[in-house]
């Protein structure tokens, strides 16, 4: 139990730290092209520290579309905007402040919380417990995953796929869907 | 791009594999990591490395935007369909049961049926959203930078 | 030396928690206090992550295994109903974040400029241009 802790521990203390560090690098740095790349390297961070955090399906996700397709979006973006950000005119104190309690307040909120793996963890106790003894015999799928976000939970995967589809037509709506670019002489009129 | 043929050779040779790579995902969600949305994003990440290194223009020749818009509902449909054939078959909506003679089988139809339709949503709306930026105004000029 | 090792193991039993929590500070700083449009849906990108991380490190087991299903009976697995929660919210979160970045990109063609501040003058100006030429033609 204790060596499998430590070594568990060593690899996600690690990792986080590193996730830490881009965060406070993306905040940092100012040359926007510099944080779309930080922002891949944290997806790709965040999603190793995801499968060893046993959710290989979602790493899989994060690795696919945090460091893939938002990278590629985050980029044709900065295409249409322009790369450098401007000093801020404000000074960073008052939001600063505002982050340190909101900070300190959930702090003290975690030290009740239950420790980190345990296994009589109260999120462990019913739910979950009653999916992994259900699954197999209801529906023979062995990825637990797959069985509850397609068949248990059928009607929240219905609403997020509506989600994405409604997102996607507010974008186009805003971009143009026709395809085709819009002429040339139409930014020098404006 | 026309000048980097490395990137044009290792591009042609990535994306079948990635576009296979995506299919198992999709099929063999049930037993091993991934599903509908892990693999419609593959499968949209192959079309956009193609429209990277080839142009975007030669990649709407393959699929054109309003193709993507189309694929995009349908797997809309296909989901919420899914769920309409199972209450014409008497269970609720999106109650598999009813799909095969035992509840396991008709389980694992309705689950491959509506991980179809997400990864079908899912591949189009990545493919759409990544036209739209790219095919907007021209981007700005280097000294704008 | 029991008090010490104790400690260790709270330590290690909520580092998850806190940097967690730092996480989620640097992107709540980053969206409130950078007046950039684009940097500002980089930092909710960073605050979402760390609702991930929060949802997911509760979940774990430690020696545990990836919720699917494998023969050996005395197989114990992470909880699956996060990985299922976020999975779907990974997926939505691009989708909204691709929407953010399209009325960034219409921002800036409408107004030429990305930055909150220079956004708040010139929207100022419009109002005031507005009221002038309101009152002039009265």
């Amino acid at each position: 139990m204790t060596a499998s802790l430590i070594g568990i521990a060593v690899i996600d203390i690690l990792l986080f730290t590193f996730l830490v560090i881009t965060a406070i690098a993306i905040a940092r740095l100012r040359n926007l092209f510099a944080v779309v790349m930080l922002a891949g390297v944290f997806s790709l961070l965040s999603a190793a520290l995801l499968a060893t955090l046993d959710a290989v399906d979602v790493a899989f996700t994060e690795a696919a579309v945090g460091a893939g397709i938002s990278t590629v979006l985050l980029l044709g973006t900065l295409a249409l905007t322009g790369r450098e950000e401007k000093k801020p005119r404000h000074s960073p104190f008052l939001p600063l402040l505002v982050c340190l309690v909101t900070g300190a307040a959930l702090i003290y909120g975690t030290l009740d919380m239950p420790s980190f793996g345990a296994a009589n963890n109260p999120a462990q106790e019913h739910l979950a417990r009653e999916y992994l003894e259900r699954t197999p015999v209801e529906t023979g799928v062995p990825n637990v995953v797959t069985a509850i976000l397609a068949s248990y939970r059928g009607f929240d995967t219905l609403g997020e796929v509506l989600v994405v589809f409604t997102a996607a037509i507010a974008v186009l709506l805003l971009l143009g869907a026709s395809g085709k670019r819009p002429s040339a002489g139409r930014r020098g009129e404006e | 791009m026309e000048h980097h043929s490395v990137l044009r050779v290792v591009s042609k040779l990535l994306i079948p594999p990635i576009i296979l790579y995506a299919l198992y995902v999709q099929w063999h969600g049930d037993y091993g990591p991934g599903g509908g949305f892990q693999a419609g994003v593959l499968f949209a990440v192959a079309f956009i490395l193609y429209a990277l290194v080839f142009g975007i223009d030669s990649m709407m020749k393959v699929l054109p935007p309003r193709t993507a818009h189309i694929f995009a509902g349908a797997g809309v449909l296909i989901y919420a369909g899914t769920g309409i054939v199972t209450m014409l078959l008497g269970d609720a909506f999106l109650g598999y049961n009813a799909l095969a003679h035992d509840p396991v089988h008709a389980q694992e139809w309705g689950i491959l049926a509506v991980e179809f339709g997400v990864g079908v949503s899912v591949a189009a709306v990545m493919i759409a959203l990544f036209v739209a930026f790219a095919r907007h105004n021209p981007p700005l000029k280097d000294e704008d930078w | 030396m029991s008090e010490l090792v104790l400690d260790l193991e709270f330590i290690v039993g909520h580092y998850n928690y806190w940097m967690f929590v730092i996480l989620m500070m640097t992107g709540l700083y980053v969206t409130v206090s950078r007046g950039n449009l684009v940097k500002k849906i980089v930092g909710l990108n960073i605050f979402q992550t760390s609702v991930f991380m929060l949802y997911i490190s509760m979940g774990k087991i430690i020696g545990g295994t990836a919720p699917i299903l494998i023969d050996d009976p005395d197989a114990v697995y992470s909880n699956p109903l996060p990985h299922v929660l976020i999975l779907t919210a990974i997926v939505v979160g691009i989708a909204t974040t691709a929407l953010g970045l399209a009325l960034v990109v219409r921002i800036r063609e409408t107004y030429g400029t990305i930055e909150e501040d220079e956004l708040l003058v010139l929207e100022h100006e419009m109002e005031f241009a507005e009221a002038v030429q309101g009152g002039g033609s009265r």
